[in-house]
């Protein structure tokens, strides 16, 4: 008896589930089906849900016309760029922060989270200005410097919180064994930082790549990452949907599946660890 | 406990980020400032004048202003509300036993990893489209009148985008938190015969009470800087109608040119800003200590 009725009860969450869910991942399979369709069956109505004959051209007219390439590197330049800056900067950073910690390092920690919290639209006007002053508009270099600072509080943080979690005993142990300076970071932190490492660039590269405000603000073409190309698509020309949706799947798809790893990492570096 | 070589080693270490933040927030904020009492035209340039503060008497006095301040509260309370009851609710739903719970939890959390220009532009084209849209085709299977969402309700329009874009966070922090509930105490309150709604009212809401606070907090950070949602969409029109403080100081720098009126306003978005990330901050430094 209550076998069956737990067994009834999860046959009616489960479709509950399954609807709320499509229903949410709703508009992104439905770009990725437009991205397969003509351009014509793209705004036909009805709309065709499956059948129709599906295409992969709209993803040769993407790269063709609007060199869909250039963006893409430039995506993937500056998000791992300022990510591997940042983790230059970040590392030696939250490692004192965790392992030698004073006085002043909570505030000093807080002090760092709290620009991340500045509106941009307060920086906008000299960023913006400085950019054109010095040249740095439309260029790789300044944008990855921006993207650094802008995402430096969010991987210190990610890192201390790791960092914190590496037993400190470990460290005297093996320094109590005869390990040099050198073995101690090779074989006995190294391992276990890795994986926290990791996280953090995941979360950043995500992070990076989405970034719509200074990207905007910043750059044209040179420099552009896929944010400003996909906005290229907000003055339409004719029917553009198809090509539209192919460019975003395009632009999505591979930040999607790092996302998804990424979830647990979500909760930790944008909450600060206020929800554990 | 710490020898005084390792604290000057870890003053070294943190020095360089430190003073690269600290740069990053203190020139831009003293140049905005200043901007912001000078007479300053890129339209005029070299002829800067200092002229105290007009551009906020300015600002301040200008309807366009308000209705961007308005605005702004209105598409931040919009999405807070939405993605906020819809993070409980779909926090709940995820937690109940069900089949393929993992593929539909990454279906759910999806939407946050899809740019900002790439959601506000499906939406607004393959969804919103008056004619030739989802909605409106749906809306006519149904036998009701197709909304021209971008003429007709372009806030509202610009707020769903923005909150489909959210209610992922939300919903996948307070499922965290609801999963951290006590799994005696939900046993407990099954086996008194607790009805649902109680246990909801008295158990699960107060449990959820600090996670809430703090994706009200996170969120409205980062909604007080919607952008690029609105710049590819309305490009803040019809009218001044879906403008928005980020957008009004973007519109007054980088298209009419007015470097100090922009300042302003930027400084006046940065004291929003301020007022409630001294609650964040304060509720972080909390739970540092404990």
């Amino acid at each position: 008896m209550a076998r069956a009725h737990s067994l009834r009860r999860r046959t009616i969450t489960t479709a509950a589930c399954w609807l709320v869910g499509l229903v949410i991942f709703f508009p992104i399979l439905w770009m990725a089906v437009t991205s397969f369709k003509t351009e014509l069956e793209a705004v036909e109505i009805p709309p065709k849900f499956l059948f129709f004959d599906w295409t992969t051209e709209n993803y040769g007219v993407v790269q063709e016309r609007s060199n869909y390439l250039l963006f893409a590197t430039n995506s993937i330049l500056l998000s791992l760029g300022s990510t591997l800056v940042g983790l230059l900067f970040a590392i030696p950073a939250a490692w004192a922060m965790a392992f030698a910690p004073g006085k002043r390092t909570k505030d000093l920690l807080l002090w760092m989270l709290s620009t991340k919290m500045m509106p941009p639209v307060g920086a906008l006007i000299p960023i913006y200005l400085l950019f054109r002053d010095l040249h740095l508009l439309n260029t790789r270099g300044g944008m990855i410097a921006v993207l650094f600072l802008l995402n430096l509080p969010i991987i210190i943080w990610m890192l201390f919180t790791y960092f914190k979690e590496i037993p400190g005993e470990i460290l005297e142990a093996a320094r109590m064994d005869g390990a040099t300076l050198w073995r101690e970071i090779v074989y006995v932190l190294a391992p276990m930082a890795v994986p926290g490492i990791a996280s953090t660039v995941l979360l950043n590269v995500i992070l990076a790549w989405n970034e719509a405000f200074w990207t905007l603000n910043l750059t044209t073409t040179d420099a552009a990452p896929l944010t400003v190309f996909i906005a290229s698509y907000s003055s339409p020309e004719g029917l553009f949907w198809a090509k539209l949706s192919a460019a975003s799947t395009l632009a999505i798809a591979p930040i999607l599946v790092l996302g998804w790893f990424s979830q647990k990492q979500l909760v930790r570096g944008l909450t600060f660890g206020a929800v554990k | 406990m710490a020898t005084r070589q390792t604290r000057i080693l870890a003053h070294a270490a943190t020095a360089p980020s430190t003073l690269v933040l600290f740069l990053w927030m203190i020139v831009p904020l003293a140049m905005t400032i200043y901007f912001s009492l000078l007479r300053y035209s890129l339209l005029d340039p070299g002829n800067e004048s200092f002229i105290g503060l007009v551009n906020y008497e300015y600002f301040l006095s200008d309807p366009a202003f308000f209705a961007a301040l308005f605005n702004t509260l209105k598409l931040v309370g919009g999405v807070l509300l939405i993605s906020v009851v819809g993070g409980i609710l779909l926090a709940l739903l995820l937690d109940q036993p069900c089949w393929g719970r993992g593929i539909v939890r990454l279906m759910v959390i999806a939407p946050f990893f899809v740019m900002p220009t790439v959601s506000a532009l499906i939406w607004k084209n393959l969804l919103m489209h008056p004619v030739q849209g989802l909605f409106a085709w749906i809306a006519n299977l149904l036998g009701l009148q197709p909304i021209d969402w971008f003429a007709q309700a372009p806030l509202t329009a610009i707020t769903l985008i923005v909150a489909w874009q959210w209610l992922p966070f939300a919903t996948l922090i307070l499922l965290t938190a609801i999963q951290s509930l006590d799994e005696e105490q939900k046993e407990a309150a099954e086996m008194d015969g607790t009805p649902p709604l109680s246990f909801f009212f008295y158990i699960v809401l107060p449990h959820l009470a600090r996670p809430i606070t703090v994706v009200i907090l996170i969120e409205t950070i980062f909604l007080l800087n919607v952008f690029a949602e609105i710049l590819v969409t309305t490009g803040g029109g019809p009218g001044n109608l879906t403008t928005n403080i980020p957008f009004l100081v973007y519109a007054q720098a980088l298209l009419q040119f007015d470097v100090g009126g922009a300042s302003a306003g930027g400084i006046i978005a940065v004291i929003l800003a301020n007022i409630v990330a001294i609650f964040l901050v304060r509720m972080i430094g909390r739970n540092l200590e404990a």
